[in-house]
């Protein structure tokens, strides 16, 4: 983690500020390699506010992370290039600040918590030392001060005996301890939005589930925005408050959590969600989307899922579906729904 | 002999019979009692007391032992013919090394894989080779298991180069066409090589390595947890088709819950080296028993917001403890919410509990606790 | 509760149970690539590479065919044209071209057939230490447990004996100097860091699931080892090797320096004897230091360039 001594302000939060937290907007990402331009992310919008978790559910490939990372500004560029979009944090367009003015922003206002959570830590410096930079750095607190809010923030993520664990060595952590120090670190600074990218796939499922309860409980104390980036629909589940799936670069559908589950409005999620089997009762045959997700380097005409889908019609390999509104059978808005499918209204009320 | 009564689930199926060992005296003997069919819904495969224990080494020339990792320490059970048994367990449980150990890949510390009858960690020459020809495994990771510098066709033949008396060399390229067929790759693929495929076509080849020698048993270890959600189905859909079209029994080892009862006949639960649970999945997934078993369960994420919120959540506290250094007695109670002082002093043997034991129940299934008891962690309430 | 979001959803599957998914589209179906191929993609665009490619090459060209260059003999010399006679840079290719050493020999053709020294115990070094070290580091990789321990310890204490002074007091106790006693000498003291790599290698390769799988299926020792394993761990080995070639052509020349190289013509003795003369005839040393530092240079610099293209992370 990189740590810049502070001086400048920050943007605050204006008072009465109720607009989104952040914003992207048609965003879009390419990678220039070898074989050819790879186009990841194609026309991204998704917005998220304070006390709001957006959850970015997809595929490898999909693109959801490579968004994440286009709104941290942890690409490396090049191989990527963002030639078109905005990222608007409280208002202001992210892309177009200067390096120093998004440094101010990144770590501070927004933190992200990564998958691996050993490799993101720094093996021979303790984790208080780790934890207690934060406050040196950012806040000029002094040693002494430092390493007592380390032990707060430990105690925080509720890691036992913090205060005989501070100076402790991250390999001397379990896996999910790892994950709840960088909870800590990320939280350190009391960020307005925390981005977290699969933060519990490399855990346990009895460890899974205590990390997102933390953090869900965190976000809750704290009413920071938080999009969780998975491809896990029942992490999602759990936790999320509205959706947005990806794939090959595109939303194809977004939605309130309860609302997706119940009734998907794309064949790619209705496919999704029949192809997992039920922990609560013993299922036939599994239903299998046919096929595999698209090479980025050519990306199908039309609808990305055409070839996949078993709903293709001609319209669907020649045009390419925008995400509309979905609506009841009677024309009642469904709130915060949306589908890029030429023939949602057959998939959600046929 | 017990019988797997696949009709009735409210019988329990014992989850250890007797061992019928085989009565030899020569090589081919042996060899012929590994060739010899059995029944379905016999007895294929008996593991008994199994234990596989790491040293740790220290030491620069002449090593000193100075512990032991306990990876896998008693383990029984029983495959039958025909079936899938799921073994279920988060990581550090020992359910790979299991897998290891049937394999012959690792060499047992202790206790008896029995294969018809034929004691396998005890086998060499001819016997152990028909033995590995009967008994397969699909690997986790479908990029790391093919060799990259060799073609689709080289490593799927590679079993023909090794056990040439199941196919003539003329017959080979033919072979590995039918079998790219079979798991639903196009047999023109023959000459590519591993990194032009996609995970699930590289799982799928991985899966016609496997089929070559016409196997009895495959153990298959995380076979679909590297693959995308949408290929895992796929994935999932193919072995099923497989199993019944050669007959096959599987070990399909796996931590995630949701598909091993989907793809499982019965179901054991591992924690720490030993398996805690063992039944039919019914009897495991709606009326288990043990508390490991129940805070697994209640823990697993749901995709369905609705069902999830009328379910009761286990959330355990703390790691699970080194199997260097595992808790004396039940090997759970230090992060078991029953724990009592019975429980560091006595090991709870893996049996029908005997508060169920005779009665009707689906309950009435092996579990290892003193304190076992019925809760359905999985439905709403 | 959960039944009726599972009926709702469940409509859907029966006209889709595709589970035999039809041969997917391979993921790249026009072009066949392997880590090799990748590599020479790399390679082909690296001017570095292309440079000390060439220059390779015409170093063995000169190796192979010395009289294509020149048509003087190394070992003749004219007194009268004793060593004050200076380099004639307009005569492009010619014996004095170079100018003549003390001896009255061409400089030029010196240079020509004293390259045959080096490559010769460059490239036999080469291959002896790949071969020694590679099946050291082999054996001491794949079998480990006490094989691994007592080979280990012999791999050290060679690495504890200082190279050349090692070679120096070997290659004293023989009075004639043929290439294979030189290759030998620079051989016994050289082959630990190809064992060390060849180790290494083999360990990451070893417990791959790939070999995992053929011990499964009841594969042979040898099978597993050259099948599986050598092809796996060539890459880093031939990177080291290139890099060492250069280096054994260093030692050879600072072995002939210290009068204790090949008999005969070579870089290395011309270099000594040079060094002797350089307040009067500088070119006599001048002309064979830069084609040794020349080719030194083309040997790090190929093993440089084929390491990066063959490791993906420096892409």
């Amino acid at each position: 983690m990189t740590i810049i001594e502070e001086t400048a302000p920050v943007p605050a939060p204006r008072e009465g500020d109720d607009g989104p937290l952040l914003e992207v907007r048609d965003l879009h990402v390419e990678f220039v390699t070898r074989e050819g331009v790879v186009q990841a992310v194609n026309g991204v919008n998704y917005s998220v506010s304070a006390g709001e978790t957006l959850a970015v559910l997809g595929e490898s490939g999909s693109g959801k992370s490579v968004t994440a990372q286009a709104i941290m500004g942890i690409l490396d560029m090049p191989p990527a290039r963002i030639p078109q979009g905005e990222i608007l944090f409280r208002g202001q367009d992210m892309l177009k600040m200067s390096a120093e003015e998004r440094r101010r922003i990144r770590g501070r206002r927004i933190a992200m918590i990564f998958q691996d959570a050993l490799s993101s830590l720094n093996p021979v410096l303790s984790v208080g030392y780790q934890l207690g930079e934060m406050f040196r750095v950012h806040q000029g607190l002094s040693k002494k001060e430092a390493r007592t809010k380390s032990i707060e923030l430990m105690d925080k993520v509720k890691i036992p005996a913090a205060a005989a664990r501070v100076d402790d060595y991250p390999h001397q952590f379990s896996g999910g301890m790892r994950q709840r120090i960088m909870i800590a670190m990320a939280l350190a600074l009391e960020p307005d939005l925390i981005i977290a990218d699969e933060p519990t796939t490399a855990l346990d499922v009895t460890v899974q589930a205590q990390v997102m309860d933390l953090l869900a409980e965190l976000q809750r104390e704290y009413n920071m925005g938080l999009i969780l980036i998975t491809h896990d629909l029942g992490v999602v589940a759990d936790v999320a408050d509205k959706i947005a799936v990806m794939y090959a670069g595109r939303i194809v559908e977004r939605a309130p959590v309860h609302e997706l589950y119940k009734r998907p409005a794309h064949p790619y999620t209705r496919g999704l969600l029949d192809s997992i089997p039920r922990l609560d009762q013993k299922g036939q045959e599994l239903y299998a989307i046919k096929g595999l997700p698209p090479n980025l380097l050519r990306i199908p005409t039309g609808c990305a899922f055409n070839p996949r889908c078993p709903k293709a019609q001609d319209i669907c390999r020649t045009e390419i579906p925008a995400l509309v509104p979905v609506t009841e059978q009677d024309g009642a808005e469904l709130v915060g729904r949306g589908s890029a499918c030429h023939f949602w209204k057959e998939t959600i009320h046929g | 002999m017990a019988e797997l009564s696949k009709n009735d689930e409210q019988e329990a199926t014992p989850n250890v019979s007797e061992v019928e060992t085989a009565d030899v005296h020569s090589e081919s003997e042996a060899v012929a009692a590994i060739e010899a069919p059995v029944d379905r819904g016999e007895p294929i495969l008996q593991v008994r007391n199994l234990v596989k224990h790491f040293p740790l080494t220290q030491g620069i020339l002449f090593k000193k032992q100075i512990g032991a990792v306990k990876a896998v320490d008693g383990v029984s059970f029983d495959l039958y013919q025909g079936e899938t048994l799921g073994i279920v367990g988060e990581s550090g449980c020992g359910k790979s090394t299991v897998a290891k150990l049937l394999m012959n890949l690792e060499r047992a510390t202790a206790g008896e894989i029995f294969y018809k009858g034929q004691d396998i960690t005890k086998l060499s020459g001819r016997a152990l080779k028909a033995v590995r020809r009967n008994i397969q495994m699909v690997f986790q990771d479908p990029y790391t298991s093919l060799n990259p510098r060799m073609t689709v066709g080289d490593i799927i033949g590679e079993p023909f180069d090794i056990h040439p008396e199941v196919a003539p060399k003329g017959d080979r390229r033919r072979k590995v066409q039918e079998l790219l067929d079979v798991v639903g790759l196009n047999p023109e693929y023959i000459n590519r090589y591993p990194h032009q495929f996609s995970g699930g076509q590289r799982q799928r080849i991985g899966i016609a390595r496997g089929l070559a020698l016409n196997p009895e048993i495959i153990i298959c270890d995380e076979p679909v947890s590297a693959l995308d959600v949408s290929v895992q189905a796929q994935v999932i859909n193919l072995m099923e088709r497989l199993q019944d079209e050669f007959n096959l029994s599987y070990i399909f080892i796996a931590h995630d819950l949701s598909i091993v009862r989907h793809i499982s006949d019965r179901v054991g639960v591992m924690y720490l080296g030993r398996i805690a649970e063992i039944g039919s999945d019914e009897q495991i997934y709606d009326h288990p028993t043990h508390p490991y078993t129940q805070a697994l369960l209640s823990a697993v994420p749901v995709p369905d917001p609705e069902a999830r919120e009328g379910r009761e959540r286990i959330i355990l506290t703390g790691d699970v403890p080194s199997p260097a250094n595992p808790p004396s007695g039940c090997r759970f109670r230090t992060r078991c919410w029953k724990a009592q002082d019975k429980c560091s002093t006595e090991v709870p043997l893996l049996a029908v509990p005997e508060r169920f034991r005779g009665e009707d129940t689906p309950a009435a299934h092996e579990s290892a606790c003193h304190f076992a008891e019925e809760k359905d962690v999985v439905h709403a309430a | 509760m959960p039944d009726m979001t599972k009926s709702d959803t469940a409509t859907a599957a029966p006209d889709a149970v595709d589970a035999t998914a039809p041969a997917p589209q391979p993921v790249k179906a026009e072009k066949t690539r392997s880590l090799w191929g990748d590599a020479w993609e790399d390679l082909r665009r690296n001017k570095i590479f292309l440079i000390s490619a060439v220059l390779i090459l015409l170093l063995l060209t000169i190796t192979f065919f010395p009289g294509w260059f020149t048509s003087a003999n190394p070992t003749y010399g004219d007194l009268a044209k004793h060593y004050l006679q200076k380099p004639q840079l307009g005569k492009v290719f010619s014996p004095e071209w170079l100018g003549y050493d003390q001896q009255g020999r061409s400089v030029y053709a010196r240079l020509i057939y004293g390259a045959r020294a080096s490559i010769a115990v460059g490239f036999g070094t080469t291959i002896v230490v790949t071969i020694a070290g590679g099946l050291v580091g082999m054996i001491a990789g794949y079998f480990g447990g006490i094989i691994d321990s007592i080979l280990s310890r012999l791999v050290d204490v060679f690495f504890g004996i200082p190279f050349l002074l090692g070679t120096m007091v070997v290659l004293n106790s023989f009075p004639e100097r043929t290439a294979w006693v030189v290759i030998g000498a620079l051989g016994f003291f050289g082959w630990t860091q190809l064992a060390r790599v060849m180790r290494g290698a083999v360990i990451t390769t070893k417990q791959s699931d790939y070999v995992q799988a053929a011990k499964a299926l009841g594969a042979s020792t040898p099978r597993i080892l050259f099948r599986h394993i050598l092809p796996n761990t060539l890459a880093p080995v031939i990177v080291v090797a290139t890099i060492s070639l250069g280096v054994y052509i260093g030692s050879e020349a600072t072995l002939s320096f210290l009068g204790l190289g090949l008999n005969g013509v070579s870089w290395g003795n011309d270099i000594s004897d040079g060094g002797n003369q350089i307040r009067v005839a500088q070119w006599i040393m001048l002309y064979p230091s830069i084609m040794l530092t020349i080719t030194v240079l083309a040997f790090i610099m190929l093993g440089e360039a084929v390491r990066n293209a063959l490791d993906p992370k420096t892409r």
